[in-house]
């Protein structure tokens, strides 16, 4: 009897630590990846990096060009897939609810949402690269919003239920339609929850890289031309880096932090709006 | 106002049925991505599929001078790192979620929770450009020679930790991924593991339970649907990962016994050689790996939603 609690005791106390090992194991690679990110990225920093074009092979420059591209389809996408994320959110939480159709759309959005980005991007290049003839920015902002449409879906819907039912039956008993309910009552309610679904989507579009590989491809050079390759951040970085020049791979480090800085950014904000603003606490 | 007010109820109707339509339309369209995406594959693919027949799953041979494409070591490549990286994740996701939900101090709960959440938004590419820049020397310096010099000569299992070591390939590519899902893989165990009713928990302490028999004959069976799902979820994510795959796995299209060769993954091969396709039959290929990937992913992400989906319905009933 002794015996077999002392192996219960000494099971429970090899568990824990194992669970404490894993934990310590698993941040510690994480920090790892992080700590290499800060450094080699800090020293890759300079001015020159947001004001310069990306230099040819063996001469210095900055991501001016990238930065721009990326800031463009990365908004680009969000303006084509925000709008119809938000309406297809909006119907599955006020009009389809348990309907089957909105159960079915339901499942297909989840698996949108983890669907490969690059088959995401071989679809976009099959049906408007192809047909174009030519790599684009508008193939590349078509990619993203793909990408953007599931995340944006599924934060919408679970913000606008949050909006309490009693604040939904007191428009209606005042006679409204639903579609005034939804725009006058349950939006404005719903807001800020809304908007950090917008950026969570922003987030995870301007990591994305595989999706932009043949889509937008990449370009050397500034262009405004949204019927052109555009450069951008994340394919910058994927060519800099396996280059044989330092001056490359420094850029390509310090491009990978500035993204990494963004996304975290956006991220930190997401949660802080939902926590800190009204209308975020309303709906806890 | 009687004109008025018909005007007005009017104008409130039409308005409802426009508003109505537009979300239907835009539900409709996120159903119509899904089969458009299929299609569009399939019809990207048909060349490959029609030249090779059965013959592109199961030949190794990829040459785009002779025109020869089979897809087995970029299927092999996929299934087999994603393996490495559930075999590592898993492990280490379940006592990153035990260590948060029952260990953890009340005031580190919530940090460490956020940190991990937060590097679960790190893109790929960064691990990817971690993995060859930092990782790889590492382990062609220091793990790969003890896995060559110590596990290499065993028999059964030593072959696949045979040859030189080259800091890049399979198991390089199994390690960067197993990094990268093992914060969503511990998030989503870590939410599944909330879920479990504190009375259900203190009956087991009440019993006299340890917290380890507690978690393992409590927690466990009653969060196992969703944490299968969680881990498949995971899964999905490893097998289709791109940028974390490309830089470390060496991209050589042939099925080697050792974990330490370079070998390649669908969507490694698509991401380095797509732009460079020349040919119909090429680009027909690559698109045909796509269809593959697509394939397999769909299954693991739909079978681990409608998992958690059942989870889902569990959890409201109980209410």
């Amino acid at each position: 009897m002794k015996a077999r609690r002392q192996v219960r005791r000494l099971t429970n106390v090899a568990a824990l630590c194992l669970s404490l090992a894993a934990t310590l194991v698993g941040l510690a690679c994480l920090g790892a990846i992080v700590w290499t990110l800060v450094a080699r990225g800090v020293s890759g920093m300079s001015l020159q990096i947001f004001t310069q074009m990306t230099p040819a092979p063996g001469s210095s420059g900055g991501l001016l060009n990238a930065i721009y591209g990326s800031v463009v389809m990365t908004l680009l996408g969000i303006f084509i897939g925000a709008p119809l994320g938000i309406l297809a959110g909006t119907y599955l939480a006020e009009y389809g609810r348990d309907t089957r159709l909105a159960n079915l759309v339901r499942f297909v959005n989840d698996v949108l949402l983890s669907a490969p980005s690059i088959i995401i991007g071989l679809f976009v290049y099959e049906v408007l690269v192809v047909p174009m003839h030519h790599f684009s920015a508008i193939a590349g902002a078509v990619a993203l919003a793909i990408i953007a449409i599931p995340v944006t879906v599924r934060t919408t819907e679970d913000m606008l239920r949050l909006v309490p039912q009693g604040m939904k039956d007191a428009s209606t008993a005042l006679g409204a339609y639903p579609w005034r309910t939804i725009t006058s009552v349950i939006y404005p309610a719903a807001r800020s929850g809304v908007v950090t679904g917008l950026l969570l989507a922003i987030a995870r579009i301007s990591g994305e890289t595989a999706p932009l590989l043949f889509t937008a491809l990449n370009n050397q050079f500034w262009s405004k031309n949204l019927n052109a390759p555009m450069a951008n951040l994340p394919v910058i970085i994927f060519q800099f880096a396996l280059s044989p020049y330092k001056d490359w791979q420094h850029l390509a480090w310090a491009g990978a932090l500035l993204i990494t800085l963004t996304i975290l950014t956006l991220s930190i904000l997401a949660r802080f709006i939902i926590a800190v603003l009204p209308g975020g606490t309303a709906q806890r | 106002m009687p004109v008025a007010n018909a005007k007005h109820a009017g104008r409130q109707r039409s308005g409802e049925f426009f508003f109505r339509t537009a979300t239907l339309s835009a539900a409709i369209l996120v159903l119509g991505l899904l089969g458009g995406v299929a299609l569009a594959l399939l019809i990207g693919a048909w060349p490959a599929f029609s030249h090779f027949k059965l013959g592109f799953l199961t030949h190794e041979l990829w040459n785009p001078v002779t025109d020869e494409f089979g897809a087995l070591a970029a299927i092999y490549g996929t299934l087999m790192t994603a393996l490495i990286a559930m075999l590592l994740a898993v492990p280490v996701g379940f006592g990153v979620a035990v260590f948060l939900t029952e260990l953890c101090p009340r005031g580190l709960r919530r940090p460490v929770g956020v940190a991990i959440e937060l590097l679960a938004a790190i893109p790929s590419i960064i691990f990817g450009i971690w993995g060859l820049f930092v990782l790889a020397p590492i382990l062609q310096k220091y793990l790969q020679p003890w896995l060559i010099a110590h596990i290499g000569p065993l028999p059964g299992i030593g072959h696949l930790f045979q040859g030189p070591p080259f800091g890049i390939g399979v198991l390089s590519a199994g390690l960067v991924l197993a990094i990268m899902v093992l914060p969503f893989i511990a998030a989503v165990m870590r939410d599944v593991f909330e879920t479990v009713p504190d009375v259900l928990k203190e009956s087991g302490y009440g019993l006299g339970a340890t917290t380890w028999e507690v978690i393992w004959q409590v927690v466990v069976p009653y969060s196992r649907v969703g944490m299968v799902g969680g881990i498949m979820l995971g899964l999905g994510r490893a097998l289709g990962e791109t940028m974390a795959v490309t830089f470390v796995i060496g991209n050589a299209h042939r099925v080697s016994a050792s974990l330490l060769a370079p070998g390649t993954t669908i969507s490694a091969s698509i991401a380095n050689e797509f732009t460079e396709a020349v040919g119909t039959l090429y680009t027909s290929s690559l698109i045909a790996l796509g269809v593959l990937l697509f394939f397999i992913t769909l299954t693991v992400i739909a079978a681990a939603r409608l998992m958690l989906l059942r989870l889902e319905r569990r959890a409201l009933s109980a209410l």
